[in-house]
């Protein structure tokens, strides 16, 4: 199995202003590109081939092999990512179980926000913010690169990018900004419920 | 005093303080920073074409400015940022205590790596390797191109955030990459004689995705007398 390059589920015009049309085709047409073809080429004729892309994750991080963490690791990233976002995304209301974990688990809506905003701006150099659930627990981290979730025992139900390449060319070194647009504007809960359920 | 009167009495305190601002005395000396942004030794535009006046901007007045200030707020906790260099500091981690290490790791590789970056390009001086160094660099890599391809090799190879380095250790040229703000001195114990910042806040505003036309470039802007001067001080 090698992997493919998912297209975009709208088009590439569809979440400015908050994430422009140039940014989108640049990291969905040539990072996320990049990801697949040097994942491809990093599993070939190897045991990694007949796995799933999350057995594929997993098995890397714990072999240690750099190139497939790094490739496969932000192949599924952002499979995720192009999903965990939409046009007319974001808002307080959350759909009914995640509401329910968020309330137990992360004290309520603004906190987990606030934390997860800050687990994007203090992430050092390029890497991911995450909501996961671990241990029945749902929980706020962050790693770096390629990594996520699935590799530290965790299944992840949304992430962000905060690669400098999904925001610098519409927000500068402003990453505050871009994380709180992001969050406020373009989140789509119901995939996050969706992966929520799967867990 | 209740606390409406506590209020204003530290508004008039404020106030005082103001004044004594305006004359420049006493406190005023005391609560000047440790850590300054260097100023660029050239015009913003001065490295047109091969670095762009935008990039330079952000980079240098954004990202480097930020660590100065968090610099800035680590000195109370670890007030060796104010007594000793940053290379003395960066040289020996191990020292710094473990609760300020990994801030200081970033904040201050992340200055002393800006510093070094702004100082070794320039619009003018040598083109080209000469004398001692450039018979170091024939005799390890063969010639100029093969030891630009590999230093073009770990800038491409380094996933994600850091640096590539021309560097020097045992009296050794050598070549790799580091990650994040960590510098030569940290983990590979080496001094460098150029270094490339991958970033991407580095290349992206007109390179994109493209970071190997983004070193290319940036081979025209490397002021070699500079890079000479490093490798005599690594070598002695």
């Amino acid at each position: 199995m090698s992997f493919k390059l998912p297209p975009l589920p709208y088009a590439y015009d569809a979440l400015a202003p908050y994430m422009s049309k140039e940014t989108l085709e640049f990291h969905h047409d040539k990072h996320h590109q990049a990801y697949v073809d040097n994942g491809s080429k990093a599993i070939a004729g190897t045991p990694y081939e007949s796995l799933s892309l999350e057995e594929i994750c997993k098995k890397a991080f714990t072999e240690k092999n750099a190139p497939i963490i790094n490739n496969a690791g932000q192949h599924y990233n952002h499979i995720h990512f192009w999903q965990w976002m939409k046009k007319g995304g974001g808002g307080k209301k959350l759909p009914a179980k995640l509401q329910g974990m968020v309330d137990r688990d992360l004290g309520g809506y603004d906190k987990m926000r606030a934390d997860f905003v800050n687990a994007g701006v203090t992430q050092f150099g390029s890497g991911w913010a995450w909501l996961a659930v671990k241990d029945g627990k749902l929980q706020v981290g962050k790693t770096p690169n390629g990594e996520n979730p699935l590799m530290h025992g965790a299944k992840p139900i949304l992430g962000v990018d905060v690669w400098e390449h999904s925001y610098y060319i519409d927000y500068r070194n402003a990453r505050p900004k871009y994380l709180e647009a992001w969050f406020d504007n373009l989140v789509n809960w119901e995939y996050v419920e969706a992966m929520l359920e799967k867990v | 005093m209740n606390r409406r009167q506590t209020l204003k009495f530290l508004a008039g305190a404020a106030a005082f303080a103001g004044t004594a601002t305006t004359i420049g005395r006493g406190a005023v000396a005391q609560a000047k920073p440790v850590f300054s942004l260097p100023p660029l030794g050239y015009p913003y535009e001065a490295l047109e074409p091969h670095i762009d006046t935008a990039t330079m901007n952000f980079h240098h007045k954004n990202h480097h400015n930020a660590f100065i200030t968090n610099l800035n707020g680590l000195v109370e906790k670890y007030p060796d940022l104010a007594t000793k260099t940053p290379e003395q500091i960066v040289s020996n981690l191990a020292a710094v205590p473990e609760a300020v290490r990994t801030p200081v790791r970033n904040n201050l590789g992340g200055h002393w790596n800006h510093t070094y970056f702004w100082e070794l390009m320039t619009p003018g001086g040598a083109k080209a390797p000469a004398g001692d160094l450039k018979s170091a660099i024939d005799g390890t890599f063969g010639d100029f191109d093969k030891m630009r391809a590999a230093v073009k090799q770990a800038a491409l190879t380094r996933f994600g955030s850091g640096w590539a380095w021309l560097a020097v250790k045992d009296k050794k040229l050598m070549i790799f990459n580091t990650p994040y703000q960590d510098t030569p001195h940290m983990d590979n114990a080496a001094m460098p004689v150029v270094g490339i910042d991958v970033w991407e806040h580095a290349y992206y505003l007109k390179h994109q995705y493209r970071r190997g036309d983004y070193v290319d470039a940036w081979w025209n802007t490397v002021n070699w007398d500079k890079a000479a001067a490093n490798f005599k001080k690594a070598m002695a």
